[in-house]
């Protein structure tokens, strides 16, 4: 349902700008509109999650940890699984941010026909996982040649790397080919793993798609319904520049990728993709684990009004002497 | 606080980049100097796709020892970088690689071929 209903959008969405360009002649609209559009919107709306997030109160220090907690000094503390400073947290976060390390400890459980309980590893969405973010964020990289002028020297030497086997004219980027593989096998492990299939919504497949429609797009523009990419430059400079301007004759497929990027960024700060600005605010991850170390007081405790038990006995001394009670002060 | 100041600087890298160090409005102007009226595919089809013809050129004559290309309005040329390209374009500098630096590609045909001498106008 979610899967038809995602790729049927996507279609749809590859239809309208192909029409939109092709017979309407919407150039503008698709070229400078929509583009600036999505990106204000990308812009806006990921700070406001962002500052929402930041502004939920975190009274007390949820941290999971899975490492031994620092407590006497004779017992063997684990900075990284279980930080109690600034720099475990921040050890913490760069290898869960680059290399994704709360993933590699995926593990499936599989009844096997014993009938036994079998815990085992899991690497691949870990593996698939790490190659899409990381290939993807190649790609953008390397798509900064369309926007500066001159263009940075590092991104030739980059891009030289990328498409270090010199396959085909212009040369196949390794990245490219990983993102699509990977964002391919993420899709895959959703339709053919039953579980995971189950919880997949449309949220889930949409992004996959989207996703796969501008890597798809980006190769075939590139490889096989070539672009005049000159032009393609002088628009990408116009709209940094905020001098927008329309060169006559892009091809269609140009504008399809454009617009599949445009819909990506618009739709981030809307949906689950937002992990992106999500993983450094996870208070479970982001804070030490100092519960013991430090008393963290609730800053909107309201201040309790108490009875302590000397104004109790003075408030009524007579009557517990009376009562043969002992008391404090006589 | 700081995450969203390092994302805004991130994301915005292309803009003060142009501002600070680029020159935005830069586009390469390229200079045709010949008589002819056609190159050997239109002008469009040229601009989109020289760097596939170039390399089925070069594929056809080294792998295969063809040497006529047949265009596709008939006519028929020598498939050759240095006697028929760069005849036109004998300015390598103002036609090849103003429009290469732009877009930042990096052909590998001159390392190879040899670069023609140009005259000094």
């Amino acid at each position: 349902m979610g899967l038809w209903f995602s790729l049927f959008a996507v279609v749809i969405l590859t239809f309208v700008v192909f029409m939109g360009v092709e017979m309407g002649k919407l150039h503008f609209l698709f070229g400078l509109v929509v583009p600036y559009a999505a990106f204000a919107t990308f812009i806006v709306g990921v700070i406001s999650r962002v500052v929402g997030w930041a502004r939920s109160p975190v009274p007390f220090r949820i941290t999971t940890t899975c490492g031994q907690q620092k407590s006497l000094p004779w017992i063997k503390a684990d900075n990284i699984e279980s930080p109690h400073n600034t720099l475990g947290v921040i050890a913490r976060m760069a290898l869960e941010v680059l290399l994704f390390r709360s993933l590699f400890r995926n593990t499936k459980v599989e009844l096997k026909n014993d009938p036994r309980l079998v815990y085992g590893g899991a690497k691949w969405l870990w593996l698939a996982g790490l190659a899409f973010h990381w290939s993807f964020l190649v790609i953008l990289i390397r798509h900064l040649r369309f926007f500066t002028e001159p263009v940075p020297r590092l991104l030739g030497l980059f891009a030289g790397i990328d498409g270090v086997f010199e396959i085909g004219v212009p040369v196949l980027y390794i990245s490219g080919l990983i993102m699509l593989v990977s964002v391919t096998y993420l899709f895959l492990r959703r339709v053919f793993i039953p579980q995971v299939r189950y919880i997949s919504l449309a949220a889930d497949y949409f992004p996959l798609f989207l996703i796969i429609g501008v890597g798809l797009s980006g190769l075939l523009m590139r490889h096989f319904f070539k672009v005049d990419i000159f032009k393609v430059k002088e628009l990408a400079m116009g709209l940094v520049s905020f001098h927008p301007l329309i060169p006559e004759g892009i091809g269609i497929p140009f504008y399809i990728h454009l617009f599949l990027v445009s819909v990506l960024l618009a739709y981030f700060p809307f949906s689950k993709l937002m992990h992106l600005g999500g993983v450094f605010l996870s208070p479970t991850r982001n804070l030490a684990n100092n519960n013991r170390m430090k008393r963290h007081v609730n800053p909107w405790n309201y201040p309790v009004k108490v009875h302590t038990y000397e104004e109790y006995e003075d408030e009524f001394r007579d009557k517990m002497k009376a009562a043969g009670i002992p008391v404090e002060k006589e | 606080m700081a995450g969203i100041i390092i994302f805004l600087c991130l994301i915005t890298f292309p803009i003060w980049y142009n501002v600070t160090g680029g020159k935005a409005e830069y586009v390469p102007d390229l200079k045709i100097v010949t008589q002819e009226k056609q190159c050997v595919e239109s002008k469009g089809y040229m601009r989109n796709n020289h760097m596939q013809l170039l390399n089925e050129w070069r594929n056809t004559v080294v792998r295969e020892g063809n040497r006529v290309y047949v265009a596709s309005d008939g006519r028929k040329y020598d498939m050759s970088l240095s006697r028929t390209c760069l005849k036109c374009h004998v300015n390598k500098a103002d036609f090849c690689d103003k429009c290469h630096n732009y877009v930042e590609v990096a052909p590998t045909c001159f390392n190879c071929h040899v670069v023609p001498e140009e005259k000094k106008s």
